[in-house]
């Protein structure tokens, strides 16, 4: 496996690397093991060199001890950080409630968009403009037009919680989106799949659910996953409406302390959760080039 | 029951072929590809489709499983017409398997899946009685111990036999099979004709479109010649191939035997 970061890892995936390119007989170990150590010391160097000299240029700019005591104030940020994080949870309430409607929609969306034959053209047409106008409208928009419009109507009976409109917002917005990954995974399955699902007896449902999506999604997990790293994030424009999550906890803290470091809590709390994710989709993204790799062969 | 022909009672009392095909017309767009196909499959019969690639076997396979709408014709299996309109088209598919060139095995199943899915999802098999049958027929090809591996880990001739025994788990009435051998490695050839000679052996209908012509020597009870768009010669496998009457087969049978294929 090749490093986190694209560094090499080992000398085992370093000795596979030099075998491919000098297409020659395996190479000694020791020979091996000095060209990785080589280039890993190369980049660990011009990393700190880079590194090093841009924390000299910020730390030494005419107006750096205003901005640290504004965006890194170690007082205000020991007292933020666990109200920001307290606050965080309703942000992955948000968040993983919405990701489950938004997997079902967009699935239905897709499924409907890819219904053959003159018949389904309405389902097609209503599928395909619900994608365009979710997709043209920001989804801040969508938030607020949402968020504020319907509780404005004073219909009776009609729910007042801002967490419900937020989480209504976000799932016809990224739906659109995600409905679009599914179906270009729903595209690249093969048409012979679906052929010899038909010619079993399958109906075209059946071939769809057993032989056809099983397939497609497995495909399409990695830009899934991609999607759902920004949809994480959007979470903190549900604030606008009115629900008390992590942005909305950190703007009060500043605007009580007049300082910004509450944000950059908020920002450290979004690396720690969102960059394991945006690892893993990488990852499997490699893994499944690998495997494509190894099938074409 | 598997399905096999030599398990199903004679029915002696239908006389009616086991597929007819009349006035098949089949186009792409400006491209005819068949041309009024007239052909009549008796039962137990194993017929064998010639001529040269892009001469329209696959498509005739094809338009007799209903994978590809036709023209204009008629297409009768077991006297029961299946390109009326309005015909359940998945009950019709069921009774008539095909097997492709290309394997088209499911590769996120294993191979039991793949074999038992439709027995239970389209004919509503129970598992267990899916999963029995299937075994008995994966036994039956020397499978057996494959059961439980994934397509992408069985050679080219394991996953076509396996794509054989998927479509004979429907007991179909009819098998079509598409150039089964032509995506294989020479050395895989065998394994594949040696099934299709022992379901020939136990009475299975047959429609085979090939290029292994030693094989449609050995194999079929008839031999046609595709040209043009229609059936232009027909016979017993030694009339056509050691006296073909007609010029094109002739000249078709002529470079099949410079290239060392017959």
């Amino acid at each position: 496996m090749s490093g986190f970061f694209g560094l090499p890892s080992g000398p085992r995936d370093s000795g596979e690397l030099l075998r491919l390119e000098s297409g020659g007989p395996p190479r000694s170990h020791r020979r091996i093991d000095r060209a990785a150590v080589k280039s890993t010391s190369i980049a660990l160097v011009s990393s700190v060199v880079f590194f090093g000299l841009l924390a000299v240029v910020v730390v030494n700019a005419p107006n750096w001890p205003a901005v640290q005591n504004y965006f890194f104030n170690s007082e205000i940020f020991d007292y933020s950080l666990p109200k920001v994080i307290d606050a965080f949870w309703v942000n992955v309430r948000l968040f993983l409630i919405a990701e489950v409607l938004i997997l079902a929609l967009a699935l239905l969306l897709a499924v409907l968009r890819s219904l053959p034959g003159p018949v389904f053209f309405p389902l097609r047409l209503l599928a395909t403009i619900y994608a365009d106008v979710f997709r043209a409208i920001p989804g801040l928009l969508i938030i607020v037009l949402l968020g504020f419009g319907i509780p404005g109507l004073g219909i009776a009976g009609v729910p007042t919680d801002p967490f419900l409109y937020a989480v209504v917002a976000l799932t016809l917005v990224y739906s659109a989106y995600v409905s679009e990954v599914y179906r270009a995974g729903i595209e690249s399955i093969h048409p012979s799949q679906e052929a010899a699902a038909r010619s079993l007896g399958l109906s075209r449902i059946q071939a769809l659910r057993y032989v056809i999506l099983p397939q497609a999604v497995r495909r399409v997990i990695p830009p899934l996953l991609n999607d759902f790293i920004g949809l994480q994030k959007d979470t903190i424009l549900v604030s606008y409406i009115g629900v008390v999550e992590a942005f909305r906890e950190s703007s009060i803290i500043e605007s009580a302390r007049f300082n910004s470091t509450p944000y950059v809590a908020l920002a450290l709390v979004f690396l720690v959760i969102t960059i394991p994710l945006a690892r893993f989709t990488d990852w499997l993204v490699a893994r499944d080039r690998r495997r494509f790799l190894a099938n074409a062969r | 029951m598997s399905g096999l022909a030599e398990a199903r009672p004679e029915s002696s009392a239908s006389a009616r072929p086991a597929l007819e095909i009349a006035g098949l017309w089949k186009s792409f767009g400006q491209l005819t590809v068949l041309r009024g196909v007239d052909l009549t499959v008796a039962e137990h019969e194993v017929v064998c489709l010639i001529g040269s690639s892009g001469c329209g076997k696959s498509t005739l396979l094809r338009c007799v499983n209903l994978l590809e709408p036709i023209d204009a014709g008629r297409i009768l299996v077991e006297g029961e017409e299946i390109t009326a309109p309005g015909v359940d088209v998945n009950r019709m598919r069921r009774r008539i398997g095909i097997v492709f060139q290309s394997f088209n095995l499911f590769p996120h199943m294993s191979v039991l899946r793949n074999v038992t899915l439709a027995p239970q999802k389209a004919t509503g098999k129970s598992r267990a009685r899916a999963e029995a049958d299937a075994t008995e027929l994966l036994e039956r090809f020397g499978l057996a111990d494959k059961r439980n591996e994934y397509p992408d880990r069985l050679s080219g001739g394991q996953q076509q036999r396996v794509a054989i025994v998927r479509a004979l788990a429907m007991a179909p009435d009819l098998l079509l099979l598409d150039e089964i051998t032509s995506a294989l490695d020479p050395e895989l050839v065998a394994e594949v004709l040696n099934v299709i000679r022992e379901l020939a052996r136990g009475g299975m209908t047959m429609v085979i479109a090939t290029h292994e012509m030693g094989f449609a020597r050995d194999v079929a009870s008839r031999v046609c010649f595709l040209d043009g768009g229609v059936i232009l010669e027909q016979g017993a496998p030694a009339d056509m191939f050691s006296h073909p009457r007609e010029a094109r087969t002739q000249q078709f049978l002529e470079r099949i035997i410079a290239a060392g294929r017959l």
